[in-house]
């Protein structure tokens, strides 16, 4: 299916961060009408790539030619301009407006200065209703679950260029289901295959090795910061990929496999009797014994964070009470939470867990330094000690304590997080999805991590969409459906994911 | 390392686009006064351009450290100018009640005074700010406008005038051959960058500024925090009080820190600490607002015109904020002096609009000086 011409070409490209070199010579091409792979470990490039094809980094070497023209984008509005559109993982619309209105927002059909409503309410109907979506362009676009509101950051992107006439030629998804159920990623595909017959040619990122062999027809693979190859999806299995992707053979993953959830849990370290908050999550009783891996199933917005949030002291539970190693915690704010070991890595890393300005240091220490107060500072040596051992040992990339965390992939400001945290020594450790978007050897650590903590006797509360990872790590399972903590599951060779996903479907106690 | 890297290096420093801004403000002085640069002793104390400079634009840096704690926390404090007419008011009606003014027990009371009112004023704008989740340009705004009524209440509408010889000395006295302001400032900064840097409140403030609700989260007390720059901030407002009143020998409710805030906010931002919170600098600071006071001075050696004294003020702060922006570098000098994009990313880019954006802001203010 491959064409003659690719719709795109960069060569050589090369980009340099002080201290790093984050692509060196990459080679990359894009047909019309195929759904192309970017695939790579944290920290391999993608992302960089993605930036220097979108205009957000500038170029330190290398060409990139668009159909045919040698180009060089100065800002993303160059890039659209020229054809390229982009879709983040977070989306970047204005929930208070009107999807039609944000499918238009700086670009409204205009008469006399003033904008035509109508028009623009029906251009966004029919735009909605080509690409086979049903959305209600009129309505506020937060009265729509995220994914949906990702589809429309799509519809939007994908028309923006349009205006000049010669439309969207490549369509860039960073991303675009992490946060999405597995009916909500359907339908993305679904609006990704008719881009594809259009002609459009969709660079997709994902984590999800599954995904990809569903939709793409081709993949380019990257590896610290160079390209390792370029191959047709149907050519390369699951297996030959990962060891392309982190340069060496899968032990590391097999030896999880086969891993035996030790036995050894000791006495109950958090207690919660009838916790609960109207509207984030109903009444529940939990038990977290000392060494302990909880894990927490359910599916999207079925009250895991919420729970979550609960034991950490995020929110304010509104009745139930708490004790940890037999004393009770008022759980008024996390500091309380913290005060009593309890120790919580957001799923929301940018938003809730990073200070992204602040070094990886500072970002480490932040918890540490936290609970000592500010008249405390850590003695710089001992400061230097802790966190070069954390980053020796989570191998957070680059090494460098100064780097600033903003610039570090995703998979490494998870490490980060996590360091910050181990620091402090917790009893217990709350990950909320701690895995997500990032890639399989960075997930394959954390949940190693998880096991040998666990091991050292600390308590983890585990929580992740996909549910082989809980079933894996979890010697006992919550599951949750509609905001309600429906099963306590003890883990065992009978317990499978069909089994999760029938209590799941049923609700029903055991 | 080579030279041109080590050049890179300097040029990519945070401090480097202030102080040059700063030593070509300086030159630009020397064809009008040739002897600028000169310090010359006369009675024990020293004189010149230079020294007044830094006297004259003391107040100033004290207003625009105690500034730099809370913009970098992500807020805003627009009460110091009231804070420093207070915190005058008090002191000297306190003094010019006394019998004996030159008393010195009497003055130190009367600073101590001075300044527990600037401490409330402090502890007012952090209760708004942190407890009550007031926006703090309102919250701040509060004490703006009814801060200067409060100071012409104490002085009773009128302008006091004291006659205090220990008084005078914070303001207008000499120490060591030096102005005693120099010594005070010099004292405050240090402090500053003690308190900031040597205990962990400079990480804590940045990181409240960075990402609160990631603070929070942390464990961060930031309510407390922020309390704790707000008190900062107004303490130095009122330190900055004291020598205004102590140099004039006077309390004026009306004019004393009249607009000092937009260039204490203006020092901050050329000091390269971003009106958004996270990073900040007080060596920054203390460079921007001696860029600041030397080009009030330079208006004047120059024989700007007082007409249009605004209009070049003006135009040399939009010359700095353009300066200052990475983006505006990279299109007029290319990638030489242009900070890379990417690799500076969020933290810098975010400033640049900030930048600019107090430019018009800034413009109002120079219609005191």
């Amino acid at each position: 299916m491959a064409e003659p011409l690719p719709v795109l070409e960069m060569t050589g490209i090369v980009k340099e961060f002080p201290g790093v070199r984050a692509l060196s010579g990459v080679d990359f091409r894009l047909f019309p009408g195929e759904i192309h792979a970017l695939m790579g470990e944290n920290g391999a490039g993608k992302s960089t790539l993605i930036k220097v094809l979108t205009g957000v980094y500038s170029l330190d070497g290398g060409t990139i030619t668009l159909d045919g023209k040698s180009v060089r984008f100065g800002s993303p509005l160059q890039a659209q301009q020229a054809g390229i559109s982009t879709v983040y993982q977070e989306v970047n619309l204005c929930p208070n407006l009107s999807v039609a209105e944000n499918i238009f927002i700086g670009r409204e059909p205009t008469r006399f200065g003033r904008i035509q409503w109508k028009r623009l309410r029906k251009e966004a109907a029919e735009l909605v209703d080509r690409l086979g979506l049903d959305i209600d362009v009129t309505a506020p676009l937060s009265s729509y679950p995220l994914a949906v509101q990702q589809l429309v950051a799509i519809v939007r992107s994908v028309s923006t260029g349009a205006g000049e006439g010669q439309g969207t030629k490549v369509l860039v998804l960073d991303e675009p289901t992490s946060s999405l159920d597995r009916d909500e990623v359907l339908e993305l595909f679904r609006l990704m295959r008719r881009l594809k017959d259009e002609g459009v040619a969709i660079l997709f990122v994902s984590h999800f090795l599954d995904q990809i062999y569903e939709i793409c027809d081709r993949m380019t693979v990257l590896r610290n910061g160079t390209l390792v190859g370029e191959h047709m999806v149907s050519e390369l299995d699951q297996v030959g990929l990962i060891q392309l992707m982190i340069g060496k053979a899968l032990d590391q993953l097999e030896e999880l496999h086969e891993h035996q959830l030790h036995a050894d849990v000791g006495e109950t370290l958090l207690k919660a009797d009838g916790l609960g908050r109207t509207g984030g999550i109903a009444p529940f009783d939990l038990e977290i014994k000392k060494g302990e891996v909880v894990g927490l199933a359910g599916l999207l917005g079925s009250g895991r964070t919420e729970l979550a949030r609960l034991l950490f002291g995020a929110d304010q539970p509104d009745s139930g009470k708490v004790s940890i190693g037999g004393k009770q915690v008022s759980m008024s704010a996390p500091n309380d939470a913290i005060g009593a070991g309890v120790a919580f890595c957001s799923e929301n890393r940018k938003t809730e867990g990073l200070v992204p300005d602040l070094t990886v240091r500072e970002n480490i220490i932040l918890a540490l330094q936290a609970a000592r107060g500010w008249t405390r500072p850590i003695p710089s040596a001992q400061r230097d000690e802790l966190v070069g051992k954390y980053i020796k040992a989570l191998d957070i990339r680059p090494a460098n304590p100064e780097a600033r965390v903003g610039q570090l992939s995703g998979g490494n400001q998870q490490k980060v997080l996590l360091a910050r945290w181990l620091i402090t020594q917790p009893k217990l450790l709350i990950l909320d999805e701690p895995t997500r978007g990032i890639d399989i050897g960075a997930k394959a650590e954390i949940q190693k991590l998880v096991v040998s903590l666990s091991e050292d006797g600390m308590s983890v509360l585990y929580i992740a969409a996909e549910l082989e990872e809980v079933l894996r790590l979890s010697h006992t399972i919550g599951v949750l459906r509609d905001r309600k903590l429906v099963a306590r599951l003890t883990n065992g060779p009978e317990i499978t994911s069909s089994k999760i996903l029938e209590t799941i479907a049923s609700g029903e106690h055991q | 390392m080579t030279t041109t890297s080590r050049w890179r290096a300097l040029t990519h420093h945070h401090l480097f686009w202030p102080v040059a801004v700063l030593v070509v403000l300086l030159l630009v002085n020397v064809p009008f006064t040739p002897d600028f640069f000169s310090i010359r002793m006369t009675d024990g104390h020293l004189y010149g351009s230079l020294v007044s400079i830094v006297l004259f634009g003391s107040p100033l840096i004290l207003v625009a450290v105690g500034m730099t704690l809370v913009i970098a926390t992500g807020g805003i404090d627009l009460s110091v100018g009231a804070v420093v007419a207070i915190t005058g008011a008090l002191t000297c009606s306190y003094i010019s009640d006394q019998a004996d003014q030159n008393a010195l027990s009497a003055v130190f009371l009367a600073m101590g005074v001075g300044l527990v009112a600037a401490v409330v004023c402090g502890l007012w704008n952090g209760f708004l700010v942190a407890r009550m989740g007031i926006q703090p340009i309102i919250a701040t705004l509060i004490i703006m406008v009814a801060g200067r009524g409060v100071a012409q209440l104490i002085t009773d509408g009128k302008i006091i005038t004291i006659n205090s010889e220990p008084y005078k000395l914070i303001g207008g006295g000499y120490w060591l051959t030096l102005p005693f302001s120099i010594f005070v400032v010099a004292a405050v900064v240090a402090v500053t960058v003690a308190l900031t840097r040597r205990t962990a409140l400079g990480l804590l403030v940045e990181s409240v500024g960075g990402n609160a609700e990631a603070s929070r989260l942390v464990g961060i007390r930031s309510l407390r925090i922020k309390i704790m720059v707000y008190v900062f901030c107004a303490l130095c407002a009122g330190i900055a009080g004291l020598m205004i009143s102590s140099n004039t020998s006077a309390a004026d409710g009306n004019n004393a820190g009249l607009w000092i805030e937009l260039d204490a906010i203006l020092a901050v931002v050329i000091g390269g600490t971003s009106l958004l919170g996270g990073r900040f600098s007080i060596g920054g600071t203390v460079i921007g607002a001696l860029v600041i006071q030397t080009l009030t001075t330079t208006i004047y050696t120059i024989g700007v015109p007082t007409q249009t004294n605004l209009v070049f003020k003006a135009a040399v702060v939009i010359i700095v904020c353009l300066l200052q922006s990475p983006k505006f570098r990279a299109k007029v000098f290319g990638a030489k002096f242009g900070s890379k994009s990417g690799a500076t990313g969020g933290g810098t880019s975010p400033a640049t609009p900030a930048k600019t954006a107090t430019t018009p802001e800034a413009a109002p203010k120079m219609e005191v000086s």
